[in-house]
């Protein structure tokens, strides 16, 4: 019945054996219509270093666990641990600060984090520069396209130094040639560093092209249905014949799922 | 392995050359609009309505249809204020009323503002007072001069309280309802960086609340003016000094009808020209800063 976000004490960091641990959790809101389960006794086990995709249909609550995971809410039952610290999380929305530049969005992240005044700046510039974005440290957000919004969030969220990061669909609102190379920054940001991400996502191939694993949420109330874990070595494509595969299959436990819904 | 490692590279570099190209594609032009083309819609279009104004003004008098007692002509008027301008007296009027109008509008700030922010934050404090505060708006300031003439007197504090009185429900409501809009989305992305409570409030909600309050301080300016105009008619004594508003008691009681609208258009000007001056740009500046300046 908690979150838990204690870091580690020194020495141990090592010999995590998780990133984040989701333990029976549940989670039930209650309306004007009743008390309505949305999450029924999920158990998942994020890997450190590992990039796990929750797949599912809409009101199978993945983006409620993400919250849970985020700390954003707390679950009705079971226990979330975050061992790395509060995890980061990223919106469909970049939901990057207007009255900032994208640099000073940055270093926002930095400063609520601790980091002194004087390495703000070189710091957020580095990271400006690992999502390819080296020119746009005093750009405003609305001089940004939508790409380029999503990796200066990305950057902020990475400004977080979290071991965990949470993606809530963030390619979602993106043109397809956009979403596709947003693709190969973030596996390979994701190989550059230690990161264990947890991604949220409705799109199969999406699920596919990015992740080691694949959780298959069922809907009303959410449950694991389902797990797959990818072999196919990266860097993927989205068109490749194995993703296409394994999406294909994918898809169909998923439309299973949601024909159970017609059919009372 | 070889291979497969240069395919890799390709793959990446690819990738960069690929991303470069969408960002030049995407990139959002920002163009200033060029001062002619200013001029031209922004400038041009009040001088010509000023113009016509005075036009119809003139030919009203010129062509006799008002009586010269119920209509002073433009003319007139000039000359009562030429006459002020000579003898030195427009300037200290017009900063007598101004000086008073801008430390009560400061004075009213330093209220408003905390007063707004914990009714927007604190529950209790909202449904308490809340009501009372957008009620008070409507409630004419000049309301307030009687009273404030019974507790302090005829004296700059009492010119103050009606100010504070006007002003401070505009200020506050403006805060209100800018922390009011805030996108919870903002509140999120704050909390899960670790901008909770007063940091919470101080990096994210007052900065993005900053555009509503920015409009209930234009607000809360003209309520400023105007009750501290309200004040100086009702309440003129030789000790307050003479400000604009007892400029214009001074010209109905020497049925002074040029000098009346003299006083009438001096205020109308200075209050136009604060916003102008001070609130305007500032609002520009904020909206366009975060790019929603619509032309």
């Amino acid at each position: 019945m908690a979150t838990t976000f204690a870091k580690a004490a020194e020495g141990t960091v090592a010999e995590q054996t998780h990133a984040a641990r989701i333990e029976h959790v549940s989670k039930s809101f209650s309306g004007p219509a009743g008390t309505q389960l949305v999450l029924d006794d999920v158990s998942l086990d994020v890997a450190p270093g590992e990039f796990v995709t929750i797949l599912g249909a809409s009101g199978c609550g993945k983006s409620t666990l993400l919250n849970l995971v985020a700390g954003l809410d707390r679950p009705t039952q079971g226990s979330i641990e975050t061992p790395g610290g509060r995890p980061a999380l990223m919106f469909q929305e970049h939901a990057l600060f207007p009255w900032l530049t994208a640099g000073k969005n940055i270093e926002l992240a930095l400063r609520l984090r601790g980091v002194a005044k004087s390495e703000r700046r070189p710091e957020a510039e580095r990271l400006l520069e690992l999502v390819r974005l080296g020119g746009a440290y005093g750009k405003r957000v609305h001089e940004l396209s939508g790409g380029m919004r999503q990796r200066v969030a990305l950057a902020r969220a990475l400004a977080q130094d979290s071991q965990l990061l949470l993606m809530d669909e963030p390619f979602a609102a993106l043109d397809a040639i956009t979403r596709d190379v947003l693709h190969g920054e973030l596996t390979r940001i994701w190989e550059e560093t230690n990161l264990s991400v947890l991604f949220v996502t409705h799109n199969v191939r999406e699920a596919v092209r990015l992740a080691q694993r694949v959780v298959l949420l069922s809907s009303r109330p959410g449950r694991v249905a389902k797990e797959w874990t990818v072999g196919i070595e990266q860097p993927r494509r989205i068109e490749d014949a194995d993703v296409a595969e394994l999406s294909l299959e994918i898809t169909e436990h998923l439309r299973g799922e949601i024909r159970r819904h017609g059919q009372h | 392995m070889a291979s497969t490692d240069t395919a890799a590279t390709v793959k990446k570099d690819d990738l960069a050359g690929l991303e470069a190209g969408l960002d030049a594609l995407d990139a959002v032009e920002i163009r200033r609009t060029p001062v002619r083309e200013v001029l031209l819609k922004k400038v041009l279009p009040p001088t010509i309505a000023v113009a016509l104004v005075l036009a119809v003004w003139q030919i009203l008098v010129s062509a006799k249809i008002t009586e010269e007692t119920k209509l002073p002509a433009p003319s007139a008027v000039w000359d009562g204020l030429v006459d002020m301008w000579l003898q030195g007296t427009l300037l200290e009027v017009v900063w007598t009323s101004v000086s008073r109008g801008l430390a009560g509008f400061l004075l009213a700030l330093a209220i408003g503002t905390p007063l707004g922010l914990l009714v927007a934050r604190v529950k209790f404090v909202r449904a308490a007072i809340g009501p009372i505060l957008s009620g008070l708006q409507s409630l004419p300031s000049v309301a307030w001069v009687p009273p404030a003439v019974l507790w302090f007197g005829l004296n700059d504090a009492m010119m103050f309280t009606v100010i504070l009185l006007g002003a401070v429900p505009s200020i506050a409501n403006g805060l209100v309802s800018g922390v009011d809009q805030v996108p919870p989305l903002f509140l999120r992305a704050g909390r899960t960086m670790g901008a909770t409570g007063l940091k919470g409030t101080w990096h994210v909600v007052l900065p993005a609340a900053l555009p509503g309050y920015l409009a209930g301080l234009k607000q809360g300016w003209a309520f400023s003016w105007r009750s501290l105009m309200a004040a100086e008619i009702i309440a003129s004594s030789p000790d307050l000094g003479l400000g604009l508003g007892q400029l214009l008691e001074n010209g109905r009681n020497n049925i002074d009808l040029p000098g009346v609208f003299l006083a009438i258009l001096l205020i109308l000007v200075v209050g136009i020209a604060i916003d102008l001056l001070i609130f305007s740009p500032l609002e520009r500046w904020v909206l366009r800063s975060r790019g929603l300046l619509v032309k």
